[in-house]
């Protein structure tokens, strides 16, 4: 840089200026330009390593629960990914309801991607009988609570069963729907899943060929 | 001795920096009461800080260890009861001062031309103070602290796009866990700390250099030489602000007058601070939830979530928008309103002894629509309470609407060149 400027002062200053600005303004974008890869390059470990370890990774996997012991009606609860999932038996009755209400629904096709495509249906299951869901209100985050054998008619007129949420008031029909005029903007998740045969189902993974 | 600090004095300024930032330091002689929660806010800062050292050396931060070890520490360290309502009755207590303290600002126009950037400063310390009390309250690792944490992080998954991958991102996992707790833990104790530390360093360098405001709203600094002798203080001043102005028969020294003023709300502030501390550090479920004494359960949420009081008005108004991306807009959009209010209020006249009756009735108005969101933000939701955090909630901003119409033409009282005997 100091020969530049020694230059600058023996030459003649009208002629040869722009061209040593040429030359200093060049060495500045391009010494600011590798400097400024240069950090973005020493802040990539310090942004990954926020990132699920490979631990977390791992304990994400998929989940294989047994489901021949449930009854109709009931709703048991297991952990993925740490996220609670709720799988509920449903008995024809339930089934029947999901269809009475779909004008109270802000989304009663399922059009948001909040399943797979295989449970893009009323009743956003692959088999209608078993409703798995990931327990989660899609406002934020808290679990919902399964109001049954009526006790839904309080918080929704004429619909039985559904899921509630206390923190703020959301409301989900038996197919995790969610109800018009609540905070919660989605429906509930469906999370992928297979059955691997009739009593046993994995969660998180979906076969390949249906 | 005095050749001891004179050959300290030439090689570090202490002295120097001492007589200009306190000793000789021209403060306004009318401050009132409302001039103390600037130190107050200090005093706890170092409370806070202390009190935190000592909390660090029992606490373990892991999902597993962290709600055993703050036990520990309540239970079985000597005194360590102490230690945590110390902290944690300052931590509320930061924000009573705090939230005075900016009030303080908003009536007297202490915002305004030229201290806009003390006014910014200022609020990014309340802003890295809000993300401060967030990950502290996390840490205890109890029912409130996993579903706060859940419930605030889920807020940045409304972001479009990128919403979802980042809230990943920050919780270091699928879902609040250990990796969480750590992180908040580290950003809690080290990065917040010396982010606000350096912060409060800008806001008390930016307030030297603007010099303080008062509650007439009077400048006591004057051109160089529009002041006759008569009128300049007696007091000595340090020559960083009489070289450059001619400082007026306004002020006295910060010590020992400022200082002793200080002092008597110092006492006070420990009386009401103790006895917080002493018979009711759970502030009825204000300061420490109850819920937060039963350890996190990922897979049951508490019948009932609010954040610590001090987040409650924001709460309110997020919930009180039934679209989760424009209820955090609304949320976020609250706080940023009050950044730009140095630009919003086009008003000439600082203080609202001297402004229109309107403008009072509206700071009025907002102190009461503030602490009122905080009430529907932290009691169980029940219908009418909907339409009325609704109606809060325009309340609200409709007090920077409102500012920024009136301000412009505002009908005002006369402002005396000199602070009133």
């Amino acid at each position: 840089m100091s020969n530049v400027s020694v230059d600058a002062k023996e030459s003649a200053p009208n002629e040869d200026q722009p061209q040593v600005n040429t030359r200093r303004r060049f060495l500045t974008v391009a010494t600011s330009v590798v400097g400024g890869v240069g950090v973005i390059g020493a802040a990539v470990p310090f942004v990954a390593s926020w990132n699920p370890s490979a631990k977390a990774k791992a304990a994400g996997a998929d989940v294989e629960v047994d489901i021949s012991g449930i009854e109709p009606g009931q709703l048991i609860r297991v952990m993925w990914r740490s996220k609670p999932v709720w799988i509920v038996r449903r008995t024809p009755e339930i089934l029947e309801e999901l269809g009475r209400h779909e004008d109270q629904l802000k989304d009663p096709n399922s059009e948001a991607e909040q399943q797979p495509t295989f449970a893009q249906n009323r009743f956003r299951s692959m088999k209608e009988e078993y409703l798995v869901l990931v327990g989660i209100c899609t406002h934020l985050g808290c679990s919902p609570q399964h109001l049954k054998d009526g006790a839904f008619e309080e918080v929704v007129e004429g619909v039985p069963d559904g899921f509630f949420c206390p923190c703020h008031g959301s409301k989900f029909d038996m197919a995790g729907r969610v109800f018009q005029n609540v905070p919660a903007p989605l429906n509930l998740v469906v999370p992928p899943y297979q059955f691997v045969d009739d009593n046993t189902l994995i969660i998180g993974s979906e076969a390949e060929v249906v | 001795m005095s050749g001891f600090l004179a050959w300290i004095e030439a090689r570090i300024p202490m002295m120097r920096v001492a007589n200009m930032h306190a000793i000789q330091y021209p403060a306004p002689r009318n401050m009132n009461f409302w001039y103390v929660f600037g130190f107050l806010a200090t005093v706890v800062l170092i409370n806070q800080i202390v009190t935190g050292i000592w909390l660090t050396m029992n606490f373990v931060p892991t999902s597993e260890g962290a709600f055993k070890s703050v036990e520990y520490i309540m239970r079985e360290i000597d005194y360590g009861w102490i230690i945590r309502y110390m902290h944690s009755t300052g931590a509320s207590a930061f924000f009573i001062v705090v939230y005075m303290h900016m009030f303080r600002g908003m009536i007297y126009g202490s915002y305004q031309k030229p201290r806009e950037l003390l006014w910014v400063f200022g609020m990014f310390i309340y802003l890295a103070l809000m993300a401060e009390a967030f990950m502290g309250y996390v840490l205890p690792w109890g029912q409130m602290s996993y579903w706060g944490a859940q419930v605030i992080v889920s807020l940045f998954g409304a972001i479009p796009v990128i919403g979802p991958d980042l809230v990943v991102w920050i919780q270091g996992d699928y879902v609040i866990s250990g990796a969480t707790l750590n992180r908040f833990f580290a950003l809690h104790v080290i990065a917040l700390p010396l982010v606000i530390v350096i912060l409060v360093f800008l806001h008390i360098v930016a307030l030297h250099e603007v010099g303080s405001n008062n509650p007439d709203g009077v400048a006591i600094k004057h051109k160089k030489g529009s002041l006759p002798e008569s009128e300049k203080t007696p007091y000595k001043i340090h020559e960083y602000y009489t070289d450059k102005y001619d400082i007026a028969d306004d002020v006295v020294p910060f010590f020992p007058h400022i200082v002793m003023k200080d002092m008597v709300a110092f006492c006070v502030f420990l009386f009401a601070f103790c006895y917080i501390m002493f018979f009711a550090p759970e502030m009825g479920g204000k300061f420490l939830e109850h819920p937060n004494f039963e350890i996190a359960n990922p897979l049951k949420t508490p019948e009932h979530i609010f954040p610590v009081w001090y987040f409650t008005p924001f709460y309110a108004i997020l919930k009180a928008v039934p679209d989760k991306l424009f209820g955090v807009l609304a949320m976020f959009g609250a706080i940023a309103a009050l950044f730009a209010l140095p630009w919003l209020d086009r008003g000439a006249v600082k203080s609202w002894r001297y402004r229109c009756g309107f403008h009072k009735v509206n700071l009025i108005v907002f102190a009461i629509v503030f602490i009122f969101l905080g009430y529907l933000g932290g009691t169980p939701q029940e219908n009418w309470k909907i339409v009325a955090s609704q109606i809060a909630t325009v309340m609200y901003f409709g007090f920077f609407v409102a500012l920024f119409l009136y301000s412009k033409n505002e009908k005002t009282k006369p402002v005396p060149t000199r602070i009133p005997k």
